[in-house]
């Protein structure tokens, strides 16, 4: 516990441990400290970063690039979770996305229309699953399980069914490139979490996603538009999906229906989850949605260095995640500490 | 049946007291049911009616008192107990499956076994001979939720209903039901009254009283005030009764108000309604001018509020602002021509809960200016901290998530939104329910304040006393339809109550 001690400074420092164990982002940031900790002891050389060929290189930096598509999806994913609700279909609508880009690249189209283009359908599916939710009142859980069903059908019918290949330097720049060094992903991802927190934060949209997820009739009864409000927040994890999807297909320069973004949404669910967002709404945390896709994504790599036999993978992530979302619950930390407290005294 | 004895009720509760944190409930409450009698239990919004039931049919234990079911002591611990001893309960909301079929929902606890298995021939068998006891002949293998409200009604007293019934409490079972199934479910009251069994009747409906009750006995405060013959009490002594304070009493009325009635009104409402909810009303309301909107429980206050506000969306009717027509069909648009709504039920209409302090008391402020122009920081504290002071809300700081405060300070926070607001109509719904007595001086001030400011108020409240201390005017409601208006001087406690009672 020691530990606390070398954590960032907090606004004010808190006068005991409880009280820190108490802060949100407490255990997430422990959490990664500590998987960090056991890497550098487990993988000699976890932490160099170096420079090869014009390009930073590093474990560290791959979990970076690595974890950019999970990260854009989980910041739309908390935008939905904050309005108490939940979008499955963020694999599918990547899958859609990477079929549509493909597609439109093979039309011979400027790649910036492509680009303007794909992002739209992503913000597209993500106006369906909105007004299913908000206009037809279908649970959200629901009317997003009907796109991450149909989704990777549609993806399947405009790419034929064939893992279709492209060449575009336009797009392999974006997704594979780099900027000073700096792999472009991780640049695209930084701008867009700061053009999310400027658009939700900096305007009052944060407070009405998260009043709408808290009280949605004491919302509509201060003014808000629930419905107009629910709408957006789907549309922009659309648009997040569709962003991840184009980094995603840029990578393998093609369309890969089947498994593109396959699995993504429960990464992007868990990563919400702990960073401190709650599935009964009420509230999102961008910031720490970020520390929570860190731990996700650096577990993952460090299993994969450690030399772990891949078939943990799996159960070794699914079991350091429960440990972060225990440790984070209060009533579980009263009960099982409160027994050590008991004997101590 | 057995003969109705006279002289010893078939339950009678002694010296009931019952004790919530920092409520007294119920105090020294004396009630007697006799056989074969339909009494009606009436009283206001926390006057103990529910309290008094739930300890009769064992959902509650008392603090103190004694129970007698025909003339012996009981203790009666449980539901399970109460049942056991012939008391059973119907429960305001049909609290049956409506997915599931009646004969399912009948027979919940114990169905007829055959060999070990459910046997669903006997199971329908027995539902229909329960439901053939309330002389009802339907489908019982259909979905329960297929069935009118009134028919479901009817299933629910069946299931109530056994063989040894001997004490039935029907609590608010008309609160849905249209007039015609009234008429239906008192002939089946009749008929078990007819067969000796106690019935208590909880409802808010003076007519139905009237109509079905023997005797009355009216709660307040958690004091009986009051048991009588229905046919000895009259309407207006029954109303004053559950009002409190008996009639002709000196009106200590606020003097020199300075009423706005020349003036164009703000707020203009011409045949406003909405079929089922509220019948076409007329209302004005001028600039500094306070509306009291009076009437019992269930008499269309809320509605009232809601239709104006845009909350509830009217059906018919037109609206003026400023003598300009307006139509409004949302909150949203309300707010925009400079309306405010404080509702009654703060916590499922007012509140949100994660949110800070600072963020409830200025979300209505922040909606009205739209989404794109934030408050700066600094003027929200400064507002939540101005309001944090004036209501005197306890809660540590402005961050604190409001759901973390106790139920008087969470209502100031709400309150305190709409002030925040600066509407130039304010709706209050109940705006000193649950707020301490200090606290309820400083909102009453507060709310003069505003209105020597230009503010127009529309007051609904249940709290005779609170309408006649703040309005210049008063809309009468009953039964869902405005039967009256007092201005000016004749505002009194028992003007009000006369045409309450249609005097």
């Amino acid at each position: 516990m020691e530990h606390a001690d070398r954590l960032p400074a907090a606004a004010r420092p808190p006068s005991r441990l409880g009280d820190l164990a108490g802060r949100k982002w407490f255990w997430p940031v422990v959490a990664l400290g500590l998987i960090l900790l056991v890497d550098a002891f487990v993988s000699r050389g976890f932490f160099s970063i170096g420079i090869v060929q014009g390009r930073l290189y590093g474990s560290l930096i791959d979990v970076l690039y690595r974890g950019t598509p999970i990260a854009l999806v989980a910041l739309g994913m908390a935008v939905v979770i904050g309005t108490k609700g939940i979008d499955l279909s963020v694999g599918a609508v990547v899958a859609i996305v990477g079929a549509v880009m493909t597609y439109l690249i093979h039309q011979d189209m400027a790649a910036p229309w492509v680009l303007i283009l794909t992002l739209a359908t992503g913000a597209l599916c993500g106006l369906w699953n909105g007004l299913l939710v908000a206009v037809l009142d279908i649970q959200p859980i629901i009317a997003t399980l009907i796109l991450m069903v149909t989704g990777r059908g549609i993806a399947l019918m405009i790419d034929a069914g064939l893992i279709v290949t492209f060449r575009s330097d336009f797009f392999s720049a974006i997704s594979t490139g780099q900027v000073f060094t700096v792999p472009s992903r991780i640049l695209v991802c930084a701008g867009t979490f700061v053009l999310l927190w400027l658009f939700l934060r900096r305007t009052s949209l944060g407070l009405f996603v998260e009043s709408v997820g808290g009280n949605a009739a004491a919302a509509d009864l201060a003014g808000i538009d629930a419905r107009l409000v629910k709408i957006g927040a789907y549309m922009l994890s659309g648009l997040c999906s569709g962003l991840a999807g184009v980094l995603i297909c840029g990578d393998i320069r093609g369309s890969d229906s089947n498994n593109a973004g396959l699995f993504i949404e429960l990464d992007a669910i868990l990563a919400v989850v702990i960073g401190g967002g709650s599935l009964a709404g009420g509230r999102f945390y961008l910031g720490f949605t970020v520390i929570g896709v860190l731990i996700i994504q650096t577990l993952t790599t460090s299993i994969l260095y450690s030399g772990v036999p891949p078939e943990y993978n799996m159960i070794v992530k699914g079991v350091v995640v429960l440990i972060v979302l225990l440790l984070g619950s209060r009533r579980f930390r009263d009960r099982v500490f409160g027994v050590f407290r008991r004997g101590a005294a | 049946m057995n003969a109705v004895d006279a002289q010893v009720p078939r339950i009678e509760l002694r010296g009931i007291d019952k004790n919530f944190p920092g409520v007294r409930a119920l105090d020294g409450v004396d009630f007697r049911l006799d056989a074969g009698e339909v009494h009606a239990l009436l009283g206001e919004n926390g006057a103990g009616k529910s309290t008094l039931i739930k300890i009769m049919t064992g959902a509650l234990a008392k603090d103190a008192g004694e129970i007698l079911l025909d003339g012996r002591p009981v203790e009666i611990d449980s539901t399970g107990q109460a049942r056991a001893l012939g008391i059973s309960t119907v429960y305001q909301e049909v609290n049956l499956v409506a997915t599931l079929s009646v004969t399912k929902n009948l027979t919940l606890e114990r169905q007829p076994t055959r060999h070990g298995l459910i046997s669903w021939r006997l199971a329908n068998e027995r539902a229909r001979e329960r439901l053939k006891r309330l002389n009802l002949d339907i489908d019982v293998e259909r979905p329960l939720g297929s069935y009118s409200i009134a028919v479901q009604q009817l299933v629910a007293i069946a299931r109530a209903l056994e063989e040894d019934t001997r004490v039935l409490v029907l609590d608010e079972p008309t609160a849905s039901l249209d007039a015609r199934e009234v008429e239906l479910l008192f002939a089946i009251v009749r008929d078990l009254k007819a067969r000796g069994i106690a019935i208590v009747f909880i409802t808010h409906f003076i007519d139905q009283v009237y109509a079905i009750a023997d005797r009355i006995s009216v709660l307040r405060n958690g004091r009986l005030v009051g048991t009588a013959p229905a046919a000895a009490l009259p309407r207006l002594k029954l109303i004053s009764l559950m009002l409190g304070r008996e009639l002709a009493h000196a009106e200590d009325r606020r003097k020199g108000v300075e009423t706005a009635a020349g003036g164009e009104p703000i707020l203009a409402a011409e045949g406003l309604g909405r079929r089922r909810y509220m019948g076409a009303f007329d209302l004005r309301i001028g600039a500094g001018e306070v509306v009291g909107l009076a009437g019992l429980l269930g008499s269309g206050r809320t509605e009232t509020a809601k239709l104006i506000f845009g909350a509830l969306r009217a059906d018919s009717g037109k609206m003026r602002i400023d003598g300009k027509p307006v139509t409004i069909r949302s909150p949203r648009q309300a707010i925009a021509l400079g309306l405010g709504f404080c509702p009654e039920d703060r916590k499922a209409e007012g509140l949100i809960a994660e949110l800070t302090v600072r963020e409830n008391i200025i979300l209505a402020l922040q909606t009205k200016r739209g989404w794109l122009r934030q408050l700066p920081r600094e003027e929200q504290e400064s507002l939540a901290r101005e309001m944090i002071d004036a209501l005197g809300i306890a809660t540590p700081d402005a961050e604190k998530p409001v759901g973390q405060l106790s139920g008087g300070n969470q209502q100031k926070v709400i309150l305190a939104r709409w002030l925040v607001s600066r509407p130039r109509i304010l709706i209050l719904d109940e705006p000193t329910r649950g707020i301490d007595v200090g606290a309820h001086a400083e909102v009453v001030a507060l709310i003069r304040r505003l209105c020597k400011e230009g503010l127009a108020l529309l007051v609904a409240s249940s709290e005779l006393d609170e309408i006649v201390a703040v309005s210049d005017r008063v809309c009468v409601l009953r039964d869902r339809q405005k039967v009256g208006e007092i201005v000016g001087a004749d505002v009194t406690r028992d003007n009000i109550i006369h045409t309450i009672a249609g005097g």
